[in-house]
C-alpha cells in the first residue's frame, strides 16, 4: 500500500518537474521569436515611411523637415571596420596559432593559449577606454602621419580636414582586430591541433622543411576550420559596440579615407537612443534589425563551415 | 650567385616560422598595455572613498578650487544589484532548459530549443537591450507601469537575463552530457523516480561544469554595457533598489571617459581597473576548477 503511494507521489513529481523543464525548454524558444516580433514591431513605422530608401539613404537627420533617415553610411561603417579588423585579426590570429599549436613546446604552449584566451574576458567598455586614452593618441601621433607619408597617394589614407584626430574607422578596426584575436586563434588553434601526426610526417618525411610541412599538413587540414573561425570573429566584430563608439569618431558623414571618423550601426544606436524622440528611435531600431540580419548573417555561415569541420575531424579519427 | 636551392627554403621556413613567433608576442602586447594602464591610472583612485562616495558633479580644476575625487559607490551598488536580479531570472530559467536539453534530448522542444538558443548567443548585445526597451515601452504604452519606468534597473537586469539564459541552458547542457548515461541507469533501475535521478545525482555530477558555466555567465552579464545603456540609464546620485535610473561601472566608464574632468576620468579608470581584475580572476578561476576536474579525472 505504502509502496503505491510513494510511487504515485513520486509520478506526480516526476510530471511537475517535466513541466517546469518544459517551460525552460519553451523560453529559449520564445525569446528569440519575441525579439524578432518586437524588434519588427518598433522598427515598423520607420519601415513604413523609409521603405526599402533607408538601406541607401545617405543622410541623417531628426531636425529639419522633411526629416530623412538613411542607413547606408552606418552600413558601410560597419563593413568597413569588421572587414579590415579581419585583415589586421586574421593573419595574426593564424600566425600565433602555428605558433602555439606546431612549435611550442608544451610547457609554453597551455600558459600562453591561456593568456591569450584571458584577452576575452576584458569587457568592451574596457577595450574602449583604452583605446581612447592609448590608442587614440597613438594612431594620431605616430601611426597616422606614418602611413599618410608612405600610403598617402591612395585616397585610402588621404589626410582630410578634420580627419586627424585619430578616433577613426582605422582605429576602431585595429580595436575589432585585437578583440577577435582570442576567438579566432583558438577556434584555429583547435583546428590544427587536430590534424593527425600522420599529415605532418608525411611532408616531413619527403624532405619538406617544418615551414612546408606546416603548410602542407596543418594548415591545409585546418583550412575549414580556420575559414569558419575567421567569419565567426567577423560576426563578434560587426556586433561590437562600445569600444567602436569609443574610437570611431562618430561622426555621420560617409568616411572615404581610414583616417576619416565615422559611425557604425551599433555605435550609432548606442550614442542616439537615449534622446531619441519616436520617429528617429524607429529608425535606430530599424539600424538594429539590420544588425541582426547581418550577424546572424555570418554566424549561421560560422556555424556550417565549423561543423563540417567537426564531422571530418570525427570521421577520419 | 644563387644560394642552393635547399638553403633557401630553409631560409624561408626559419623566417616565416620566426614570424609565427612575433605573432604571438604581437598577440600578448595588447592585454599587457590594457592592465598596465588601468593600473597606472586607475590604483590611485582606489581609496576607501571609492567605495563609499557617489562621483562628484563636473568640476573643473582650472576655476581654482579644489575638485573632490569622490568615490562610484552606487554604480558598485547597482552592477551588484543588477547582475543580482538577472542571474536570480537567468540561473533557473537556464539551469531547467539545460536539463532539458539534455536528459530530454530526444523529445520535439529539444532540437529548436537548442538551435534558437545558439542563434541567441549571436545576436549582439545591443540589440538584445532594444529589444527589452521594447519590451518595457509596450507595457508603459498599455498602462500597466509607469512611463519612468521604462528606463530603470529592472529593464537592465532583464537585458542581462535574456543575454544570459541561453548561455547558461548551452553550457549546463553540455556539462550534463559528459556525465555517464550508465549512472542515470543505475539511479533509475535503484528505483529512484526520474526527477530525483536528475537532480541530486546527474546534476550533482556535473556540478563542477554546471557551476563553471554559470559563473562565466554572471561575469559576462557584469561587463556588459551597451544594453544597460539602453535600458538602466545612468545616474551619480544615490539609488533606492532597481525601480529608477540605476548606474552600473561599465556605464559609469562610458559615461565618464570622455568627460576631460581629471577627477571623473580617474574615477572610470579606477572602475576599469576594479572591473578587469574581477573579470581576469572569475576567468581564470573558472578556468582553473574546469582543469582539475576534467585533466583529474581523464588522467
Amino acid at each position: 500500500m505504502r509502496g503505491a503511494q510513494q510511487r504515485r507521489t513520486a509520478r506526480a513529481f516526476d510530471r511537475a518537474f517535466g513541466w517546469f523543464t518544459v517551460a525552460a525548454a519553451a523560453t529559449l524558444i520564445a525569446l528569440p521569436l519575441l525579439l524578432v516580433t518586437i524588434v519588427a514591431q518598433n522598427a515598423w513605422p520607420a519601415l513604413v515611411r523609409f521603405g526599402p530608401g533607408f538601406l541607401i539613404g545617405k543622410l541623417w537627420d531628426p531636425n529639419l523637415p522633411p526629416i530623412t533617415f538613411g542607413a547606408s553610411t552606418f552600413i558601410a561603417g560597419t563593413l568597413e571596420t569588421s572587414v579590415i579588423a579581419l585583415l589586421i585579426g586574421v593573419p595574426l590570429s593564424i600566425g600565433g596559432a602555428v605558433f602555439l599549436a606546431e612549435l611550442a613546446p608544451d610547457w609554453l604552449r597551455a600558459p600562453v593559449a591561456a593568456v591569450v584566451d584571458l584577452l576575452a574576458a576584458v569587457p568592451s567598455v574596457v577595450f574602449g577606454l583604452w583605446g581612447l586614452y592609448v590608442l587614440v593618441p597613438y594612431m594620431r601621433t605616430s601611426v597616422d602621419p606614418f602611413l599618410a607619408k608612405y600610403l598617402g597617394w591612395s585616397p585610402l589614407f588621404a589626410e582630410h580636414a578634420g580627419s586627424q584626430s585619430g578616433a577613426s574607422i582605422l582605429t576602431a578596426s585595429i580595436i575589432l582586430a585585437i578583440m577577435i584575436l582570442p576567438t579566432i586563434s583558438s577556434v584555429s588553434r583547435e583546428a590544427l591541433r587536430a590534424t593527425p601526426d600522420s599529415q605532418r610526417e608525411a611532408a616531413l618525411s619527403l624532405g619538406a622543411t617544418r615551414w612546408e610541412a606546416t603548410r602542407m599538413g596543418p594548415l591545409a587540414y585546418a583550412r575549414t576550420g580556420i575559414f569558419g573561425a575567421a567569419i565567426l570573429g567577423l560576426g563578434r566584430a560587426m556586433g561590437e559596440t562600445m569600444a567602436v563608439t569609443m574610437t570611431v569618431g562618430n561622426s555621420d558623414n560617409f568616411a572615404t579615407s581610414l583616417f576619416d571618423p565615422g559611425q557604425t550601426l551599433s555605435s550609432k544606436i548606442a550614442i542616439n537612443f537615449g534622446n531619441a524622440l519616436p520617429l528617429e528611435r524607429a529608425a535606430l531600431v530599424e539600424l538594429g534589425l539590420i544588425l541582426m540580419a547581418l550577424s546572424l548573417l555570418v554566424n549561421v555561415v560560422a556555424r556550417l563551415l565549423l561543423r563540417s569541420m567537426t564531422r571530418i575531424g570525427r570521421t577520419t579519427a | 650567385m644563387r644560394p642552393p636551392k635547399r638553403l633557401r627554403r630553409k631560409a624561408k621556413s626559419f623566417v616565416l616560422l620566426g614570424l609565427c613567433g612575433v605573432a604571438v608576442l604581437l598577440m600578448l602586447a595588447p592585454l599587457a598595455s590594457i592592465l598596465f594602464t588601468c593600473f597606472a591610472n586607475g590604483a590611485g583612485a582606489i581609496t576607501p572613498a571609492f567605495f563609499l562616495k557617489n562621483p562628484p558633479s563636473a568640476c573643473n580644476p582650472n576655476l581654482g578650487a579644489p575638485c573632490p575625487v569622490g568615490g562610484v559607490a552606487d554604480a558598485i551598488l547597482g552592477t551588484l544589484l543588477l547582475v543580482a536580479l538577472a542571474s536570480l531570472i537567468a540561473l533557473p530559467l537556464g539551469i531547467l532548459g539545460g536539463i532539458y536539453l539534455s536528459e530530454f534530448a530526444e523529445r520535439p522542444l529539444a532540437r529548436p530549443a537548442r538551435f534558437l538558443a545558439d542563434v541567441m548567443t549571436g545576436i549582439p548585445s545591443i540589440v538584445i537591450g532594444v529589444f527589452v526597451f521594447g519590451i518595457f515601452y509596450f507595457f508603459a504604452e498599455e498602462g500597466w507601469i509607469s512611463s519612468f519606468s521604462v528606463i530603470s534597473g529592472y529593464t537592465g537586469a532583464v537585458a542581462l537575463a535574456v543575454i544570459m539564459i541561453p548561455v547558461v541552458a548551452r553550457t549546463c547542457e553540455e556539462a550534463l552530457r559528459l556525465v555517464p548515461i550508465s549512472i542515470r541507469e543505475a539511479s533509475l533501475a535503484l528505483g529512484i523516480p526520474r526527477h530525483r535521478t536528475i537532480l541530486r545525482i546527474v546534476l550533482s555530477s556535473a556540478r563542477g561544469g554546471v557551476l563553471t558555466g554559470a559563473l562565466l555567465a554572471v561575469a559576462r552579464a557584469g561587463g556588459e554595457t551597451a544594453p544597460l545603456l539602453l535600458t538602466a540609464g545612468f545616474t551619480t546620485g544615490t539609488i533606492f533598489g532597481l525601480s529608477g535610473w540605476t548606474p552600473s561601472l561599465p556605464v559609469l566608464i562610458y559615461e565618464f571617459s570622455a568627460g576631460g574632468y581629471a577627477n571623473t576620468t580617474q574615477l572610470a579608470w579606477g572602475a576599469a581597473l576594479i572591473l578587469v581584475l574581477m573579470m581576469l580572476v572569475i576567468s581564470v578561476g573558472a578556468r582553473l576548477a574546469l582543469r582539475n576536474r576534467f585533466g583529474g579525472r581523464s588522467a
